[in-house]
């Protein structure tokens, strides 16, 4: 049992250091769930590509590094400890990625992956719709096959960046007589193809996060199916195990959190707040250790073949609840400022959908009783 | 990179497990309880072969632990039994922060009653200039636990320590622990006493994620055969969630605990003393709940973990007392950033 690093990880973690030492904006950018925001996000990404930073864990021809797991946990602490901006290929990268390498065709690699990389296409999901949040297998939306393709109808919501983004993911039901698991298809499709209609959602920031799509005739060539027809949620199951799981939050963004907490509370002079909020900093910065240490456990294991399973679960529910408490420990340090907009606020509001979106923590905690503790399964209804 | 326990400490965990499973160890808790120590220091001895420190008959003299040695070769004599009789294989060295992190989450589980943390933990480190190895050891912090049946005992007066006499009996919410207020004696050499607190630490901390873990594997199993309105109750929402939050706080103490057991700081030994310490209680507080009114029971078994989880919340340092220490630690670090 150690936590020691290899000097090659060293030597990376240097490197990394060092280029986002240079290259970080020194100013933060728009949010990207605005036009300059995305564009200037975009902008960013391309940047990270030339030096091929974007992607570190994919393979060269790919754009990446071929990063192992270690040094992608790396990279990303120092990515947020160098308080580089947020991703806006992030649904992409770490969501559809994964999928494409595992079950897309060579030419939907070829065509797909490198644009994603330089963050020149932006990639949204298209998961829920109006009658099926957590209960995803309910899905309405339709995939109707006709001669070359597939027609898609139907809603999808909640589509984060798909105000702004290039292309979309989601399931249909492609077999309308089977039911709920069974008769879905994973589709990739342009979100400014014919019959597509997006409208923006504006979020609890009043910035338009995600958006509603609505299909109507949407014409997809068999060419833009991911995986086999009918296999959609076999195929979708490893993109919500990624978003579930360890890839999309890694611990870098949380203990660089921690830190700035830290930082705000040696600078807060007034004692009644530092008196009231110094357990809430104590218990913030230790979960986001635990954290840490927990991810170094996990890519313990996964190097060694295991994987996530439903621990994923354990750690989503740890790390959502765990953003929330760091950003309202901050709030209570500023006192009466708290109210005023800042990157604590913002932050703030981002951290309340955590432990909403990529499945609510209801539903991981129904999950942790059922998979890992054993306990009997929920009657549905 | 690798953390998760060696083929080693896997094994000298499952050693211990199946000795204090087999050993009915609830009942030498509550015998100890009840004045009897006979069956608590037959446990006493048996672990004390297996390597847990604190007057085993092959124990070792005490060296110089490294802490943070979680890197030593593997030690031989867990691989088979023999190396306890006179003239055998060598003595094996002392256990690692590590092998403590392991033992006392054994001992934490089994509930297993005695001196544990300060003869295995605290004073090893704390008197290196004289053999402990054959002796149980107790310190008053600030009440010297189970001193009836300990051969020494210490205190600390003014960051010193001395010899101390057991005076007067205090009762503890937990009955296996009876603690004792004494009086000093003349001061003795000593080694690191801040180390021998944190490894104490550590051995507390570890000791109440096992006991954690066994509160909620009992209450697992419990909700899963105790049925109401028909159903199992483990199949109601209301108590999964409740249960699932024990397992999440549980698999987030371990890592804190493991990692104090490579770094041994004060920092990361507070650390993994709150989070676990606030990890048992959650599932002592969720375990009594999910069981009704047999947990409140004196005589069904998940009592005694329940005091024992409320005993060590305030034993070798307090939740108040373990964050004001981080706290310290932290602000520390962040003055000397260059970047400040």
């Amino acid at each position: 049992m150690n936590l020691d690093f290899s000097p090659d990880e060293l030597a990376f973690r240097d490197e990394a250091r060092a280029w986002l030492a240079a290259n970080v904006p020194a100013e933060p950018l728009p949010s990207m769930d605005t036009a300059d925001g995305f564009a200037a996000h975009q902008q960013w990404e391309r940047r990270l590509a030339d030096e091929r930073w974007s992607v570190v864990s994919w393979p060269e021809e790919f754009g990446g590094r071929g990063a192992s797991l270690v040094e992608w946990v790396i990279f990303e602490e120092e990515y947020y400890r160098a308080g580089a901006p947020g991703r806006v290929s992030q649904n992409g990268i770490f969501l559809l990625a994964p999928i494409i390498f595992d079950h897309g065709t060579a030419d939907q690699q070829q065509r797909w992956l490198p644009s994603m990389a330089t963050g020149e296409t932006i990639w949204a999901q298209a998961w829920s719709e109006p009658e099926a949040g957590s209960d995803l297998a309910s899905l309405r939306s339709t995939a109707t096959q006709v001669a070359g393709g597939w027609l898609l109808n139907g809603q999808k919501t909640w589509s984060s960046r798909a105000a702004y983004a290039h292309q979309g993911f989601g399931l249909f039901r492609s077999d309308p007589a089977a039911e709920r698991h069974r008769g879905l298809t994973y589709f990739c499709f342009p979100l400014d193809a014919d019959g597509v209609t997006v409208r923006p959602i504006a979020q609890l920031d009043g910035e338009a996060g995600f958006a509603e799509l609505f299909f109507d005739d949407v014409f997809v060539p068999d060419a833009d199916v991911l995986g086999d027809p009918g296999d959609g949620w076999r195929v979708a199951m490893s993109t919500a195990g990624n978003e579930r799981g360890l890839s999309l939050r890694s611990p870098g963004r949380f203990c660089a959190t921690a830190d700035r907490l830290l930082d705000l509370y040696a600078s807060v002079l007034e004692p009644v707040e530092r008196t009231s909020s110094s357990a809430a900093v104590v218990d913030a910065w230790l979960r986001a250790e635990a954290y840490r240490l927990y991810t170094w456990g996990t890519v313990t294991q996964l190097a060694g073949g295991g994987d996530i399973g439903a621990a994923g679960s354990v750690n989503k529910v740890w790390w959502s609840e765990l953003d929330v408490a760091l950003h309202e420990t901050a709030l209570g340090l500023l006192g009466a400022e708290a109210e005023v907009a800042s990157s604590w606020t913002d932050g703030y509001l981002f951290s309340l959908s955590g432990p909403i979106y990529a499945g609510t923590n209801e539903i991981q905690r129904n999950i942790v009783a059922e998979r890992i503790l054993g306990l009997p399964r929920e009657v549905r209804g | 990179m690798k953390f998760t326990l060696t083929d080693e400490q896997s094994g000298f965990a499952r050693s211990l497990d199946d000795l204090l499973s087999r050993a009915d160890s609830v009942a030498a808790n509550r015998a100890w309880a009840a004045g009897d120590h006979e069956p608590g220091l037959k446990l006493w001895s048996r672990l004390a072969d297996l390597g847990v420190g604190g007057g085993g008959r092959g124990a070792p003299p005490p060296g110089k632990r490294t802490p943070g040695g979680g890197g030593r070769p593997p030690r031989a004599h867990l691989r088979g039994p023999g190396w306890v009789s006179g003239g055998g294989p060598p003595a094996p060295p002392p256990p690692t922060p590590v092998e403590i992190g392991i033992a006392f989450e054994a001992i934490g589980r089994h509930v297993v009653p005695g001196p544990w943390i300060e003869s295995a933990a605290y004073l090893p480190l704390a008197r290196t200039d004289v053999d402990l190895t054959e002796s149980r050891t107790t310190v008053a912090m600030p009440y010297a636990v189970d001193a009836d049946v300990a051969d020494e005992v210490y205190a600390l007066v003014d960051g010193e320590l001395h010899t101390a006499t057991a005076e007067r009996r205090v009762t503890s919410i937990d009955p296996s622990r009876h603690l004792f207020t004494v009086t000093a004696g003349e001061p003795v050499a000593h080694g690191d006493l801040d180390a021998a607190y944190d490894l104490a630490v550590l051995a507390t901390a570890a000791q109440l994620l096992g006991a954690g873990e066994r509160v909620l594997a009992d209450s697992v199993a419990y909700v899963k055969q105790r049925t109401q309105f028909g159903r199992a109750i483990g199949s109601y929402q209301a108590i999964k969630h409740q249960l699932a939050d024990a397992r999440i706080a549980l698999d987030f103490a371990r890592p804190l605990v493991f990692g104090a057991a490579l770094e041994l700081t004060p920092r990361s030994v507070s650390a993994a003393k709150l989070q676990a310490a606030e990890a048992a209680n959650l599932a002592a507080r969720v375990g009594l709940q999910v069981h009704g009114a047999i947990g409140y029971t004196e005589e069904y078994d998940l009592s005694r973990w329940l005091l024992r989880i409320r005993a060590l919340q305030s034993a070798w340092g307090t939740a108040s007392f373990h964050r004001e220490r981080l706290l310290a630690s932290l602000l520390a670090d962040q003055s000397l950033s260059p970047s400040k």
